[in-house]
Parts: C-alpha cells; structure tokens; sequence
C-alpha cells in the first residue's frame, strides 16, 4: 500500500479531533465533529475546507492561451486577465480526464487546478499536448496550500481576517468566477471567489509554510460570525445539493461531456483541440444522460444504485452515480445516468434501495440553489 | 449512564446490555464515530424472531449504510420509537438512549460474546 499523503494542515486538524479518509490518494479531514452539523454551517455562515490535495499548475509561455485552448475543451484564449473558468480536460475520444478551474493570471500565464486524484493523468496529457507549443508547464501542487471559506458569512470571514493585505480587486469587489492577488503575512496569497457548495466563497492559495498561520487566522476571524472547519463529508453532500459533478462519479473516460450537461463547456467552434475528432464521431443516439432524482421519505439512494422505470421492471433504465439524505432540503437526493427516454423532469421512476424500489421522481439539477 | 464494563460486544460493532433474559442492544461509539451523522434507522417489528449474526435492520448516515446484525437470537420485545424519530440520538449517546432493540434471549448465550477488554483490542483502542 501506498503511504498517504498529509497537507501542511495536518496537524491543525488533528488537534481539531478529525476523522480522516483516503482522498485521491490523501489523508484528508472527513469531518471534525458532526458532517451535518458542519454541512448546515456551510448554508447558514461559513465553513473552512483545506482542499490542499488538489493540483495547482502553472502554464506559462507566449503560446500559453493557445497551448490551453487545444489542451482544453474550453476556449481559454478569449478570457480576461482576471477571470476564472470551468473546463475539461478530454481524452482523444471525447471522454473526460478531469474537470478543472482555469485562471488568467497574465496574458501569458495561467493556473489550472485539477483534482487530487487526477493530478498524474492531466499531467501527462498537458506534457503529451505540448508538442510545439511554446509553453512551459510547472507543477505546484507540492508546494502550495488550497483553503477554502465557503458560506453566506464567507466576505465577512475573510475581510476580518489578520495578516491578510493588500487585496486588489478588494474582496468586496471580487466577482464570482474572478480572482485577487493580495499578501499573508508577507507571503504572496491567490484568492479566488470560486467553490464546490452552492454558497458564496474564496478559495485562497498560499504556500505551504504560512498555511497553518493562514487557517489559524481564519478560524479565529470567523469564529464570531460561525465559521466551523468543515470536513469531506460536507464537502461532497454541500456539492451534491448544488448538483456539482464529482470526478469518478458524474464524470469519467466513458462519459462525454453532453452525457453529464456539460456540452455548454465544450466550445465545439474551436479549430483543434484533443476530443475534438472524438466527440463528433461519438453519435450514440441512447447514451445515458445525468438527472436529478428526488425521493419521499428518508430512504437514500447511493451511488451504483439500479433505476427502474417500473416497480416490476427486470431492465434498469440507469444507475446512481451520487446521493444522500439532503441535510438541507430534507428527503432524499441523487444523480443518475438514465436513458433519454426516462430523463424528462417529472418522469417517475424507482430506485432499487437494497431490493426495496423506491419511488423518485427526475428532476432539474440543482437541487438547491442560494438566494443570492 | 450505562456501565461499559458490564456489556458485551459483537465484531459488527454491536453491544448488548443483559438484565435477566432482556438483552439491550446499541451499536458502538466507535461504530456510530465510523459511520458519522446517523440520519435513518430501520428495526425490526416487535414480536418478531431474530437469528444471531442475520441482518434486521439498516443505520444510513448521510455517508453510508451500516446492517443492524442480531447479536443474539431471540425475540424482539421493544424497538427505541425515539431513535426511529430522531437517529442523531446514535451518535449523541450510543450507550444510552441510542439504544436499538431490546430481544429476550437464552442468557446463556452472551457468554458466546466478546467481552469489553476483546472488543477494544478489535477496534485498536476504541469502544
């Protein structure tokens, strides 16, 4: 067995009591004391996240918007010093190898981070993708720390926070999908409004040595206003709510991005890029397609659960790729691949719950969404 | 306040309290800990038989599903409605008023159990 890997918060939140599991390949907090106290939290004020298991890499070079345009099914090159964007990193066939964050740092460099178990695999394509572009890619991921502040209380953390300067676009002023740069502590700090739980949030980006300072400074400014440390668990039941995708799950090398809703990420009018000849070959007129699915009573469905479109049917029509009892909205959620003749909303389908068929009905994703 | 010292333990997580042939039976601090927010629990119908070591009734957490295994065959004689109604009561006190079903048994048979100091060495410390 592979060691698993710690983050430089380890020991924060080993004096915080937490519980921890294998997460792409990292020992990561799973939650501290209650997953549902910390999910209401997140909803009602603020959580703090260390998402330091994900990849953070640097793509830098004067081919570096076109380098990401043909790695990439987004277009990258027409993003402004500034922004954020969601993307895919597809494989030949049109399949998807991960979904990323994109950030235009300057005209010619950029950050993308990627999921922790994914890290190897967008390595290794971005190295196969360079071909003759003039770019050059670092990895960072060692080096730095992810934190994340996430909740309608999340502004009112990180503005309180000491240490934190020098932030321009001030926090105030950050637009979603918009990044700041700033200084903690005299080192140099990445903010981003960015996050993966339905609600307002930062992400922020430090290196390592000064991320225990940072999360201590956190905790302490969001205390007052009902921060908690807030764990996996959490994490993966806050994004669920808010109908995001969870790579291995919603997302994989056998899904294309239309499957999971995701054809508006793909900006099919580029001239090259890597999935490009896949996706129009790929013409699968049933392939599977990803719907919300919601339940009566406190009976979940989980994922690699069957879904039947009658209580006696022997064929399933789909499976459950993620679900749970909604701690916010109170009965039972889920996504699933069905067939497109069972995707329509309303379409009443069952769930077979360890033999027991469920009655769900499909519905728009997301289940939840903030009032903002 | 239940003394833990007096109860037996089962290798799924299961204690059991015994007073004459009523044996009370809870999952574990450790079990409830693993499983994290309690948020359905399913029991079996009073009156009902049980089988040691079968499945009668499921524990859901918003992360996963746990199986509620007999530790002991018996009769069912009283399910915890206030557990049924409010599962978070598994993880406040799993010892106490977290209890699960209460089966009347052959008394002789919870010698077949672990007791505390053999459960702890299964779990690696924890009870």
């Amino acid at each position: 067995m592979t060691e698993l890997r710690t983050t430089a918060l380890h020991d924060r939140h080993e004096a915080l009591g937490a519980s921890f599991t294998d997460f792409g390949g990292w020992l990561m907090p799973v939650r501290y004391s209650s997953d549902l106290a910390e999910h209401h939290a997140v909803r009602t004020a603020a959580g703090l996240f260390d998402i330091s298991h994900m990849a953070e890499f640097a793509v830098e070079g004067a081919e570096a918007a076109a380098f990401l345009d043909y790695a990439l099914a987004g277009a990258v090159s027409p993003m402004r010093v500034g922004k954020a964007k969601y993307s895919l990193v597809l494989a030949e066939s049109g399949g998807i190898v991960d979904d990323v964050i994109v950030y235009r740092i300057a005209d010619h460099r950029f950050l993308v981070i990627a999921n922790a178990g994914n890290r190897d695999a967008v390595a290794s394509a971005f190295r196969e993708r360079v071909g003759d572009f003039e770019v050059e890619l670092e990895d960072h991921t060692d080096g730095m720390s992810l934190i994340a502040v996430q909740g309608p209380a999340a502004r009112a953390v990180v503005e309180a926070t000491a240490g934190i300067a020098d932030v321009a676009p001030a926090f105030a002023d950050l637009g979603y999908y918009a990044w700041s740069s700033g200084s903690f502590e005299g080192a140099p700090l990445f903010v981003a409004r960015t996050g993966y739980t339905g609600e307002d949030g930062f992400e922020l980006l430090v290196p390592n040595p000064v991320a225990p300072t940072l999360w201590d400074a956190l905790l302490a400014a969001g205390e007052p206003l009902g921060l908690v440390p807030a764990g996996l668990a959490a994490r993966d039941t806050l994004r669920l709510e808010a109908g995001m995708p969870l790579y291995g799950h919603e997302l994989s090398l056998d899904i294309v991005p239309a499957q999971a809703g995701l054809g508006r990420v793909v900006a099919v009018d580029k001239d090259d890029f890597v999935g490009k000849a896949g996706l129009a070959a790929v013409v699968v007129p049933d392939a599977p397609v990803l719907v919300g699915l919601v339940c009566d009573g406190r009976r979940a469905g989980r994922a690699g659960y069957a879904v039947f479109d009658a209580t006696e049917a022997e064929t399933p029509v789909g499976e459950i790729t993620s679900g749970a009892l909604s701690p916010t909205l109170g009965h039972p959620i889920a996504m699933a691949f069905v067939s497109p003749a069972a995707s329509a909303p309303g379409t009443e389908l069952f769930i077979d719950v360890r033999g027991t068929r469920i009655p769900a009905t499909v519905t728009d994703l997301p289940f939840y969404r903030r009032n903002k | 306040m239940t003394d833990l010292t007096a109860l037996k333990y089962t290798a799924e997580h299961e204690w059991v309290a015994l007073d004459g042939d009523v044996a009370t039976v809870g999952i574990t601090s450790y079990a409830a800990d693993k499983l994290g927010d309690v948020v359905f629990v399913e029991l079996p119908a009073v009156g009902s038989s049980v089988t040691a070591a079968t499945v009668v009734g499921e524990i859901e957490s918003t992360k996963s599903v746990g199986e509620l295994y007999a530790p002991l065959t018996g009769e069912v004689v009283a399910v915890n409605d206030a557990v049924v109604d409010d599962p978070s009561l598994v993880n406040a006190d799993p010892f106490g008023a977290g209890w699960l079903v209460k089966i009347t048994v052959d008394p002789a048979s919870v010698a077949d159990l672990l007791d505390r100091d053999a459960y702890i060495s299964l779990t690696g410390g924890a009870e």
